[in-house]
Parts: structure tokens; C-alpha cells; sequence
């Protein structure tokens, strides 16, 4: 159980750690962007904000298909866990993206901008998702549904981002392009430091939650046992 | 060959049921004619002609979704779900069957719904038709694993439109894009692949969602 609650306190130290140091040289030290000015910073939490929400609906697949592979229950939780995780990073990216938007083109929202799209796209999606699982008893047949969901939503996110790419020939055509100038070197090492940051934050939400959720299934057993 | 003979009886079930209680299929049809008859009247008239087009695609989705939120009805309310799972056939084969009578009723649906859309709006090229076959398969394959998943849940009807519509999108895409643009060839085969990969996938899952 230490072991346990050191980890948490380790990755909660790192996740703080690195969002400090990285949104600090994101902001100071990282170089101007020529073409956007002090406006294309946002780059530095938007971007690993979405890597993120991807890398948690990745690792809730993961532990879905364990779960349907293995039948091992407590990977329903982790699955379910990494999900919300997901849609909460998911939603952030939408609002980023969308202040981002505001700022670079004027329009708080624009569906010529693919990352977006499609994380509205996943928004609806896992918001689907949490209604499946409240209107489902819980037990083995909820936690096959979510995890036959789960998987679902993972293959859908290329073939997404496929029909999005497809949809603007005949809906848009493309207005802005964000491939201006090249990344540089100490741009790159910002933006990777960022990306650490979320993703520790990620692991670190992510066990704080299990643990909270598991305390609750345990309690909600005692409760049942003693009734 | 015993499983495509389970998947033949099982259809030939849908299908038999349907033709005796007359259920889904009329409803579907009266339907999609009724919601051609409100595009009409939700177009304004300086609407260009891929407007029609792109309402013909929701009209198709909206009628998969009734016949879909029907077709595990039956197996619900008789408890026939309990006992095929309990039969010594491979479950993936309920599922098969199943498809395939959805794609019956939304094929008979689209008989009588593209010759209305012609008359009403515009004729029908070859594009469209291909692309209705596609995503006709895709929409019934999906669409059946999530009835399923659905018909599980307290929810049911409501739950379906909301997980349906997310997966679908690509479908949407796909097929007003083969419908509108010059060379429909990208987007009949983004079609095609969209149906395979889904269809492999609720083909391997189905049976995580009827089995306990």
C-alpha cells in the first residue's frame, strides 16, 4: 500500500514539476513564433493536451481488450478510468483549440481545422460511452460493454481523421494550414517537456482516480456485506 | 458449414417474423417517405441540389435507426436473446443473421425511398446507388452490434441514436462525398474500407455483448 501511495506522491511531484518548468519555458524562453507572435504559445499546452487525451482513450482500449481477453474484472475500472481521463483532457483540448482559433483566425470555432473536428467527433462519442455504462447494471455485462465500446472508439479515431480529411474536398476547402515554419530545435524540447508534463499529470490523475474509485467499490461491498 | 446454415435459419426467423407481424418494415417506409416530404419543406428554394442530397443521406440514417431500434425487440420482450446464447451455435452467428435481416429492411426501405427522392428532388445516378450499397452494409454490421449493446441497457431507444451517430459520421462522409464530388472512386473505397474494418470488428465482438 506505500508502494502504492509513494507512487501516487511521485508522479503527482513529477506532473507538477514538469507543468511548472514547461508552461515557464513555454512562455519565457521558448523563441517568438514570427508568423503568429506570443498568441502560438497555446501550442505548447494544446498540442500535448490532445497527444494526452489520445494516449488515454489509447490505454483505455488497452485495458478494454485485457479485460475481454484475460476476464480479469478490476481491468473494467482501469479501463472506465483511463476513458474519463480522456474526455476531460478531450474537452480541454476543445477549449484550447478553441481560444487558439479565436486568436489565430478570429472564429471561436472552425470546422477547417481537423484536430478539432475530430475531437468533437470523440467528445460525443465517449460522452455515449458514460451513458452506456449509468444505464447498464453493473457487473460483467456492463464492464463487456464498455470494454467492446472502448475498442470501438479507438479504431474509430483514424478512421475518423480519414472521413475528416476526406470531408473537407467537399465541404471546405482548406483556409488554413498551420504548417508555416518548421519546428525549431528549442521550440522542440519546449513542446516535449510539455508533452511530459501532461502525460505525468495523466498518470498521475489516473491513479489518484483508480485508487478513489477502487476505496468506492470496496465501501459499496462492506455497505452490501453488512446490510 | 453448420454456422452459415445457424446464420440462414436465424435470418430466415427475422425475415418470417417480420413478413407475419408486419412490425418494422411498413413503418420504416412510411417513414423515410414522410421525412422526404419535410426536407422539402425545410429547403428553402435557392437551396442548391447537394442540399437534397445531403438530407437523402440523413433520411437513410434516421430510418436505419428505427429499424435498428426495433430489431432486437422481439428477442427482448420474448427473452429469445437467453436462449440463442444458450444454443450450441457460434454467437457471432446472431449477429450475422441479424445484420442481415437489417439490411433486408433497409434495403426494401431504399427501394421505395430513392424513386421518391428522384421524383421529388433529384434523379439518381449510379454513384448514389453504389454508395447506399456500402453504407447500407457498414450501417447495418455497426448498427446491429450497437441495437444490441442498447437493448442491454435500461435506456434502450434512447441510448442507440447516441451511440449510432458518433460511429456513423464516416459513413456520412463517404457517401455524400461519393454523391456529390467527380470521381466518387476515394470515397466508395473509403466506404468499403469502413465496412470491412467495422464489420471485422462486430463480427469478432458480438459475442462480449450477449454473453455474460
Amino acid at each position: 500500500m506505500s508502494l502504492r501511495n509513494n507512487r501516487a506522491v511521485l508522479l503527482a511531484a513529477a506532473a507538477s514539476v514538469l507543468l511548472v518548468a514547461g508552461l515557464a519555458l513555454a512562455l519565457l524562453w521558448a523563441p517568438q513564433d514570427a508568423d503568429q507572435g506570443f498568441s502560438q504559445r497555446i501550442f505548447y499546452v494544446h498540442v500535448p493536451i490532445a497527444l494526452t487525451a489520445y494516449a488515454c482513450f489509447a490505454w483505455g482500449a488497452w485495458k478494454a481488450l485485457r479485460l475481454l481477453w484475460t476476464r480479469e474484472p478490476r481491468y473494467d475500472l482501469e479501463s472506465y478510468t483511463a476513458v474519463h481521463m480522456g474526455v476531460i483532457f478531450g474537452i480541454l483540448t476543445l477549449v484550447t483549440g478553441s481560444i487558439w482559433a479565436k486568436i489565430s483566425w478570429g472564429v471561436w470555432w472552425t470546422w477547417s481545422e481537423r484536430q478539432l473536428t475530430l475531437f468533437l467527433v470523440l467528445f460525443l462519442f465517449y460522452c455515449a460511452y458514460f451513458m452506456l455504462r449509468f444505464s447498464v447494471e453493473s457487473g460483467p455485462r456492463r464492464a463487456n460493454l464498455s470494454a467492446v465500446y472502448a475498442l470501438f472508439g479507438v479504431v474509430l479515431i483514424p478512421v475518423s481523421f480519414l472521413a475528416i480529411r476526406l470531408a473537407e474536398r467537399f465541404i471546405h476547402p482548406v483556409v488554413f494550414t498551420r504548417d508555416g515554419p518548421q519546428m525549431s530545435g528549442s521550440m522542440f524540447l519546449v513542446f516535449c517537456i510539455c508533452l511530459a508534463a501532461m502525460l505525468a499529470l495523466f498518470a498521475s490523475l489516473y491513479t489518484n482516480e483508480l485508487a478513489g474509485k477502487r476505496l468506492d467499490a470496496r465501501l459499496r461491498e462492506l455497505r452490501e456485506a453488512l446490510e | 458449414m453448420t454456422y452459415f446454415a445457424d446464420v440462414a435459419a436465424l435470418a430466415r426467423k427475422d425475415l418470417l417474423l417480420e413478413l407475419r407481424s408486419r412490425d418494422t418494415l411498413p413503418a420504416m417506409l412510411l417513414f423515410v417517405i414522410s421525412a422526404l416530404v419535410v426536407f422539402h419543406f425545410s429547403l428553402p428554394s435557392e437551396a442548391s441540389a447537394t442540399a437534397s442530397t445531403g438530407l437523402l443521406w440523413i433520411a437513410i440514417l434516421f430510418t436505419a435507426l428505427l429499424g435498428l431500434g426495433r430489431a432486437f425487440a422481439a428477442e427482448r420482450e420474448q427473452r429469445v436473446l437467453d436462449g440463442l446464447v444458450l444454443a450450441p451455435c457460434d454467437r457471432s452467428a446472431i449477429w450475422l443473421a441479424k445484420a442481415i435481416g437489417v439490411l433486408a429492411f433497409l434495403g426494401i426501405a431504399e427501394l421505395v425511398a430513392l424513386p421518391a427522392y428522384a421524383l421529388f428532388f433529384e434523379p439518381v445516378g449510379w454513384e448514389l446507388v453504389a454508395a447506399i450499397v456500402l453504407a447500407d452494409l457498414g450501417l447495418a454490421a455497426v448498427g446491429t452490434l450497437l441495437a444490441a449493446m442498447a437493448a442491454a441497457s435500461r435506456a434502450r431507444e434512447l441510448l442507440l441514436p447516441l451511440l449510432f451517430l458518433p460511429l456513423v459520421i464516416p459513413v456520412v462522409v463517404g457517401g455524400v462525398g461519393a454523391s456529390v464530388v467527380d470521381d466518387p472512386a476515394r470515397y466508395l473505397g473509403f466506404l468499403a474500407l469502413y465496412d470491412l474494418i467495422f464489420a471485422i470488428l462486430s463480427w469478432a465482438s458480438f459475442e462480449y455483448v450477449v454473453a455474460e
